[in-house]
């Protein structure tokens, strides 16, 4: 670890936060389900709640939650289950992201659920890429150069690369 | 499955794209290439298809999530956009080829499925502008187009190439911001996005400030896009920084697509009265941009010593002649302009293929490189010789096909003085294809060829196909029908 050690006040405040900000991403992003929007935000407060636990905790601590490799990973994976769903409802016989074709019933209110589901899970792509595409730009740019407070020692070096 | 052609053609390759950075961890670049040819063969496939479809039904729809425009998002198909549609994805495809064995000519391995995942976005993102009939999801997919050129022109061989991008990074946001600032005044003062609502509510509203000005940002903002004369600083270093492989497919379509866009606001958003009742000093302007983009452009082109920056030159003439159609506002004048794009294409297309096996062959694109070419390599001296024939306009030539119509326009409109401007690039364009044309042929038989062999047959038939192209659309007919009948239904 570096000489740089950071204050035992701000570590024990910051960190009990981080799982509450988490469960209020997640309430952002299914509030509100039966319209469009939330996805961003969500995956904003939920970057940042990563972001909370790098600042205080360091650098290689961070980037240790969510490494290099799996957000790499995560940003085509939300935007491939946008188009995805959009995908499956065309073979369900819909149109593009028209969300009802996921169903078969023809029981309005079984078609107006799926309406729901359908939104949520676009919402949730948008959540996942957007989180890790927060995240990417947050650890590449403050990623620290040598002589920084957070030096990396090799083994952290490693996994923020591969992951 | 084909009345969803209109959203497959750009689903498949954007999911295409996200998928190959997930797969290319197992077998790395040949499973993205093959990736990247097999969605854009079925975008290909998809927009011929379409364009049949058009041919027999006029236009095609499509309403995203089945929310009816102007609520949801519509994809519209009619003649121009079909036609502009299987000009994007048939080049790209020949530029794919080419990067089979191309990419090995200035990218390092390890960022070749980068690049590819890249360029196949940029290609989405060119298709999508094209398609879509709603004025903010073509902002949209303008941004997607703009931001992966910019990567694509910063990934070139040498450094120049990120200045070379960044500086398009600048001048381009720019551009897209001016296009944003005038859809929102658009929006602001109809309360709709939707091009075909646009048109209907726009013409009781031609006394509005609001609307006016949104006119100048969307045009300006495009001009700059399209690199039309003199908002054409950063093109030539962006065409000839770019990788090889790129800059086929940037410098054959990127453009037009641009000046496709300033013909659906200029014909389909604010229709062909506006220009000449509410605006014409717009409509004046654009001319005099246009004829000086003709004229200068191949000028600039003349004193070049690199062969990608010569062509880039070439291409402000040539966007020219393209907006010359916008504005003569006449049915033949109009069908040359569109015709022009797929000219055009052709032969850029085929030259910049050139530029790459030079690239592939000499390490550099040096104009004077090419001595002797046609000795060693007849296949690569023909493509470059027909495709310069077409670029001047020669009878037989698809160019000679699309400036006889814009001549005919031209003094259909009444607009005389279009016709020596014209005439006068030709001239200009003679020069600098016959300075190419000499040295590939008929260069010192004591003057050591730099080119020495063939490229592969891969990157060979890119260039010969397009360079058939414009033999083909030269002495048929077929295509000036297809532009006509866009024209037709543009003018409508």
């Amino acid at each position: 670890m570096s000489h740089h050690t950071p204050s035992p006040i701000l570590r024990y405040v910051a960190r009990p936060t981080v799982p509450f900000i988490q469960l209020y991403a997640l309430y952002v992003l299914g509030h509100g389900e039966d319209g469009p929007g939330g996805g961003f935000q969500g995956g904003v407060i939920f970057a940042a709640s990563i972001v909370l636990l790098a600042l205080t905790e360091g650098w290689p601590y961070g980037r240790g939650q969510l490494k290099r490799g799996f957000t790499d990973a995560l940003m085509p994976f939300g935007c491939l289950v946008y188009s995805g769903v959009g995908a499956l409802c065309l073979l369900g016989g819909g149109a593009f992201l028209g969300y009802e074709a996921l169903t078969t019933s023809l029981d309005p209110h079984v078609r107006n659920h799926m309406h729901h589901y359908g939104l949520m899970a676009i919402e949730a792509g948008v959540m996942i890429t957007v989180t890790s595409s927060m995240l990417t730009l947050f650890f590449e740019m403050s990623r620290p150069e040598p002589g920084d407070p957070w030096e990396l020692d090799e083994e952290d070096e490693a996994g923020g690369q591969h992951g | 499955m084909h009345e969803h052609l209109p959203v497959l053609v750009i689903v498949v390759p954007l999911m295409t794209a996200l998928l190959i950075p997930l797969l290319s961890r197992f077998g790395g670049v040949r499973t993205a290439w093959t990736l990247v040819a097999a969605a854009l063969g079925f975008s290909t496939y998809a927009s011929w298809a379409l364009l049949a479809r058009v041919g027999q039904e006029g236009f095609v729809r499509y309403a995203m999530g089945g929310w009816l425009a102007p609520t949801g998002i519509e994809y519209v198909v009619d003649p121009l956009n079909a036609m502009v549609l299987v000009m994007v994805s048939s080049v790209g495809v020949l530029a794919t080829l080419w990067m089979a064995r191309g990419l090995a000519v200035d990218l390092a391995p390890e960022r070749r499925s980068g690049y590819l995942t890249v360029f196949l976005l940029f290609v989405t993102g060119l298709m999508g502008i094209t398609i879509t009939g709603d004025v903010f999801n073509l902002y949209v997919f303008l941004e997607i187009s703009s931001i992966t050129s910019y990567v694509l022109i910063g990934m070139g061989r040498r450094r120049q190439a990120l200045y070379a991008g960044y500086s398009y990074l600048i001048v381009g946001s720019i551009g897209a911001t001016f296009i944003l600032l005038g859809i929102g005044y658009l929006y602001q003062a109809t309360g709709t996005l939707a091009m075909a609502d646009l048109a209907e509510r726009l013409p009781e509203l031609f006394h509005q400030r609001n609307v006016l000005t949104a006119f100048a940002f969307v045009t300006v903002g495009l001009a700059v896009k399209m690199a039309l004369f003199p908002l054409h600083g950063w093109q030539p270093s962006a065409y000839s920084q770019a990788p090889a492989g790129a800059s086929i497919f940037l410098a054959a379509t990127a453009t037009k697509v641009s000046a496709y866009t300033l013909y659906r606001f200029v014909y389909t958003i604010y229709g062909p009265r506006f220009l000449i009742d509410v605006l014409p000093t717009a409509r004046d302007l654009i001319l005099v941009s246009a004829c000086a983009g003709i004229v200068f452009g191949p000028l600039l082109a003349l004193r070049q010593s690199d062969l990608k920056r010569l062509l880039a030159y070439s291409s402000v003439g040539q966007i020219g002649t393209i907006v010359l159609g916008v504005v003569l506002l006449d049915p033949a004048g109009t069908a040359g302009g569109i015709l022009h794009m797929w000219n055009h294409a052709a032969a850029k297309g085929a030259l910049f293929c050139v530029a790459g096996a030079l690239a592939a062959r000499t390490g550099g694109t040096r104009v004077k490189d090419l001595a002797g070419l046609g000795r060693r390599a007849p296949w690569t001296g023909a493509t470059v010789t027909i495709a310069g024939l077409s670029m001047i306009g020669v009878p037989l030539t698809a160019g000679f096909q699309s400036k006889w119509l814009l001549a005919t326009g031209a003094l259909e409109a009444g607009m005389p003085l279009v016709v020596p401007v014209l005439l006068l690039s030709s001239l200009f364009t003679v020069i600098y294809v016959w300075r190419i044309g000499m040295l590939v042929w008929f260069a010192p038989d004591d003057v050591e060829p730099k080119v020495t062999s063939e490229v592969p047959w891969s990157m060979r038939i890119p260039g010969l196909v397009l360079a058939g192209l414009c033999l083909v659309l030269g002495v048929t007919s077929w295509a000036g029908t297809w532009a006509q009948a866009a024209a037709e239904a543009l003018l409508r």
